[in-house]
């Protein structure tokens, strides 16, 4: 194709867009929307997987004790948690080893926890228990959980261990994932017939300049070209809004979470990582449902 | 140039719009075709630049094979082809030039000659200090010459013309006749579709003459032959 032919089309689709005013704008805002919950279930399933691994290869059960609870009372469940039969080891993990490891695990983002010293440390103190069998982990978590019934200061904040939490969320991100799916297939057949339908009204607005093609010999590729760019750039330009928009809140989110995931051990995906499987995916899906849409109107109103 | 072997259309509706028709027209030749209202005129001429396909026989244009030609090659019979109507069907949103234009655009003409052949088209019918005129702002003489220089701008090596001057005063008709004749005599085929008999008879070219589908006459310095 000549460059001067690729302009055209390219120009004469562009015009079409803006012509088409509202139902343009209707298009591209359906796209949008569709794709942003897409992109949304996607970043959740690339940060449920992480989550995942990052759980899984802390084959350990952990222990957050109250803050300020005393020495004493430490050694005490200490010495109950090593009679627990399933259990290896005990490690204690004072509050100030918590702080240390947090900072390594933020790595260059460590600043956040500037101003938090030994003085104003946030964390608790607590255990790493590993157990003899990896099976045994949730008998030994509720065994740990119980020796809360027999205290009366119940001085065990929490307990955490990967497998289970991981089991549950993924039977939650599962059940929300596919309902997801549908809502987005839904509305991208949505967002097709209404790019189909304003490449319709083009089609017939331009039905005197088509027939007058058609009559000094335009090839039928030719004819059909502008309407193939009016399809692909809706989709394009509804889902590079949706990309930047999405993106630019993820990064929001792993800014404003930063901090508090860090204080359990768990980070989210990085937006490098995150930018171009999500990013690509949505502006090659907007371009594709946009060319789809089109081939759907010229197959049935473009006759040539 | 341009040969009819017994060709029949019918159209879906069941309405004979011609029968048996033979016809060998020339290259470089001007053609009338005359007859009454309905009588096939226009479905003669949109056999030729493949409209309508015949329903029966053979048709072939300047060496192409109407019957065998796939619709994929179609666009390349038509730049043989210039069609030029009683309304002009200009593209009302272009000027004149632009509207020449066009028909070279259209076929990826490369861009130096798209305005090179306009401008000269323009020349040609007499429009070159118009070029910048939209349709609208045109007499209908004006317009029917824009649309002359958008059939001729791709060289083609016949002109349709489906009642040329059916829209035009006495006058301005002549003018176009005139442009036209010139057309004819630096070398395209002209078929011609009309009404007029003023201008058939005065012309005397060949007439073909159609009544109810069939060729009635067809006489090399004719005239129009109906009363009106
Ligand atoms: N598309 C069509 N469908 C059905 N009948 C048609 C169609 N076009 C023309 N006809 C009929 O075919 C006959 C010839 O029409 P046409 O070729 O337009 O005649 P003319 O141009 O000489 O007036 C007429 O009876 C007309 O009504
Ligand atoms: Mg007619």
């Amino acid at each position: 194709m000549r460059f001067s032919t690729f302009s055209r089309h390219i120009r004469e689709g562009t015009k079409s867009i803006i012509r088409n005013g509202w139902m343009s704008f209707a298009s591209i805002s359906s796209i949008a929307v569709s794709l942003f919950i897409l992109g949304v279930f996607m970043l959740l399933t690339l940060n449920v997987n992480r989550f995942a691994d990052q759980v899984e290869s802390q084959a350990q059960i952990r222990v957050f004790l109250e803050l300020d609870t005393p020495e004493e009372k430490i050694a005490g469940i200490e010495r109950q948690i090593k009679l627990i039969p399933e259990v290896k080891s005990v490690v204690f993990v004072s509050k100030h080893d918590a702080l240390e490891r947090l900072r390594e695990t933020l790595g260059e983002n460590a600043d956040v926890l500037d101003g938090y010293e030994a003085e104003n440390n946030p964390l608790p103190d607590g255990f790493d228990v590993d157990v003899f069998e990896p099976r045994q982990i949730s008998i030994a978590a509720e065994k740990i959980k119980a020796l809360n019934d027999t205290d009366p200061d119940r001085s065990i904040m929490r307990v955490r261990y990967g497998e289970e939490t991981v089991k549950q969320l993924f039977r939650i991100t599962n059940g929300i994932r596919n309902i997801g799916l549908v809502i987005v297939l839904g509305l991208a057949v949505t967002a097709m017939f209404l790019i189909s339908t304003s490449i319709r009204m083009t089609i017939y607005a331009r039905r005197r300049e088509i027939a007058i093609m058609k009559l000094v010999g335009a090839t039928n590729g030719f004819i059909r070209w502008p309407f193939f760019v009016e399809g692909a750039l809706t989709g394009l330009i509804g889902s590079l809004i949706t990309a930047a928009g999405l993106l630019a809140g993820y990064a929001q989110v792993i800014r404003s979470t930063r901090l508090d995931l860090g204080l359990m051990m768990f980070d989210l995906v990085p937006l490098e990582e995150a930018f171009w499987p999500v990013g690509g995916t949505i502006v090659g899906l907007g371009t594709l449902i946009g060319i789809f849409g089109s081939i759907l109107s010229v197959r049935k109103y473009l006759r040539v | 140039m341009i040969e009819f072997h017994g060709v029949w259309k019918t159209y879906p509706d069941g309405t004979v719009a011609l029968q048996s028709v033979n016809v060998l027209i020339e290259r470089n030749e001007f053609v009338f075709i005359v007859g009454p209202s309905g009588a096939g005129k226009s479905t003669f001429m949109k056999l030729i630049y493949r409209e309508e396909v015949p329903t029966k026989g053979q048709i072939s244009v300047n060496g192409f094979n109407l019957g065998k030609l796939k619709p994929r090659k179609i666009p390349y019979l038509r730049r043989n082809i210039g069609v030029i109507f009683q309304d002009f069907r200009l593209l009302p949103k272009l000027t004149a030039y632009e509207n020449v234009a066009f028909a070279m655009e259209v076929v990826e003409a490369p861009r130096r000659l798209i305005k090179k052949r306009t401008m000269e088209a323009l020349e040609l019918v007499g429009l070159k200090n118009k070029a910048n005129s939209l349709p609208s702002q045109l007499s209908g003489g004006e317009q029917q010459r824009v649309a002359i220089a958008r059939a001729i701008v791709n060289n083609p090596a016949v002109i349709v013309a489906d009642e040329p001057t059916g829209n035009l005063d006495p006058e301005t008709s002549w003018e176009i006749m005139k442009l036209l004749e010139e057309i004819n005599y630096r070398g395209t085929t002209i078929v011609m579709a009309t009404h007029n008999s003023a201008i058939v008879n005065a012309m005397r070219k060949r007439v073909i003459a159609i009544d109810k589908g069939v060729i009635v006459r067809d006489e090399p310095r004719g005239e129009y032959g109906y009363e009106i």
